[in-house]
């Protein structure tokens, strides 16, 4: 499926798109860990939460956890969240 | 025999900066940004190799990272595994925020470094950087865990780790510094650390024996007499001997009306008695600005027995900056330079061991860590 990536992790895909696949948002992001190494650490704390200012985005919802599955999904948003001004 | 040109590797708050010198210290060519825009907490280059510079990174929003170089920054590469704690089952176990000190590990271990963090934690890397992990009791030991106190214990922006001394005669042999969380010693190469903490005054009404309310801002080993420490406290300015465990309030020989106050303090590379302080406001609402807005170094040159106010080329009115913890330092020149770099971007320099300054570089973001060290090709 097609996962859209926001500017600041840019330096890992060199793309605002890139394909990944994963029965679970957790897979999806561990397959673009595999793909872009270093990537999921800075969407995912070490305790396997989505970190507090990274949002995740399914069919235009919020998605907290990683167990989300993916099913029948064509596109995973991932945002930077608006904090900071 | 140590190469000639020194390079001042200055982090800030939205990036990294190098300043390559002569070999008189006089001209600097400014090599930078790297890494602009992100939050740069520590930039330090492996005196054993020469060549292995690590860089602590952050943004506001991603997680945290490290970044290393092995060519002064013209490639970096991210560390295959930063700093992390430990997974808890429950997923209610503390994640790290940004490592915040890194510390080469001593000439007999190569490759090895430590990692302090926010919220205290303590790493190891046996690989020159490229992966970490946990080290030690400290990060989930329950006594450390409740002297670290909560967040509403920590400094402004985060609780942290720092100031890892090594004993250069004996790897096993460690201090390390939480604020808050005190002062710790381990001589079992980190298995257990032992509060250090006889002595030290705390904020006034807190009690003194709970190490969660000691606030040590900065600690250094005496390279060439590792038996002696300073600290910059919260509360105070301090030196032990050991084997003694007491330690001496050495800033109540400070001027009365500048207090003893601050964030760095700065060992002389050769003499165990000549140390370096930049005093600041720490009255009421701590404005953490220079006293007056008259920013000066104070050096003793007798173990702290007596001070001397060094400002000479320093602004002498409305300068409201201070200097960080780990934004002052020393080369390591017989007559030692001083290098310091405040928290409105500008960084000074001086070649008589502070008795006169110059300003190298205004205009950079607020200045969080300046080192020097001398690459090899």
């Amino acid at each position: 499926m097609r996962v859209l990536i926001p500017s600041p992790l840019h330096d890992y895909t060199h793309a605002p798109r890139v394909d990944a696949r994963g029965a679970t948002l957790g897979a999806l992001l561990d397959d673009l860990d595999r793909q872009f190494p270093g990537i999921r650490f800075r969407i995912v704390d070490e305790q396997g939460r989505i970190r507090r200012h990274m949002r995740c985005f399914i069919d235009g919802t919020q998605q907290f956890a990683l167990d989300r599955p993916l099913n029948g999904v064509e596109e995973v948003v991932i945002v930077q969240a608006l904090s900071g001004g | 025999m140590r190469p000639a040109h020194p390079v001042l590797f200055v982090a800030t708050r939205k990036g990294a900066w190098l300043f390559h010198g002569d070999a008189d210290r006089q001209r600097w060519r400014i090599d930078g940004p790297h890494f602009l825009g992100q939050i740069i907490n520590d930039l330090v280059l492996d005196p054993r190799d020469g060549r292995t510079l690590l860089a602590a990174a952050s943004t506001g929003h991603l997680g945290p990272t490290l970044m290393r170089s092995t060519d002064l920054g013209a490639h970096w590469h991210e560390a295959a595994t930063p700093p992390a704690f430990a997974a808890s089952a429950d997923g209610s176990g503390r994640s790290v925020k940004h490592s915040f000190w890194l510390e080469p590990g001593p000439a007999s271990e190569p490759g090895v470094w430590y990692a302090g963090t926010s919220p205290q934690g303590l790493f190891r890397s046996t690989d020159g950087g490229d992966t970490w992990s946990p080290f030690s009791c400290l990060n989930d030991d329950p006594q450390f865990r409740e002297w670290m106190g909560s967040e509403q214990d920590g400094t402004p922006d985060g609780p942290k780790l720092h100031s890892i001394q090594i004993d250069p005669r004996d790897p096993q042999h460690l201090y390390i510094a939480m604020s808050g969380g005190g002062v710790h010693e381990s001589t079992d190469g980190g298995r257990s650390f032992t509060p250090l903490l006889d002595g030290l005054a705390v904020v006034e009404g807190f009690p003194l024996d709970q190490p969660t309310f000691h606030d040590p801002h900065c600690v250094r080993l005496c390279p060439g007499l590792p038996d002696r420490l300073y600290q910059q406290n919260h509360c105070g300015i301090y030196r032990l001997d050991r084997p003694a465990t007491r330690w001496q309030r050495i800033g109540e020989n400070m001027p009365a009306e500048i207090g003893d106050i601050g964030f760095p303090l700065v060992l002389h590379p050769h003499d165990p008695d000549t140390l370096w302080v930049f005093p600041m406001n720490g009255d009421t609402v701590w404005p953490r600005t220079s006293p007056d807005g008259k920013p000066a170094a104070y050096r003793s040159c007798d173990g702290g027995a007596t001070w001397q106010r060094q400002d000479a080329g320093l602004p002498t009115e409305q300068a409201w900056w201070t200097v960080k913890r780990q934004a002052m330092c020393a080369d390591a020149e017989r007559s030692p330079g001083l290098y310091l770099g405040t928290t409105s971007g500008e960084v000074w320099a001086s070649r008589d061991e502070g008795t006169s300054w110059a300003c190298l570089a205004r205009h950079l973001p607020e200045i969080y860590a300046i080192h020097i060290g001398y690459p090899r090709a």
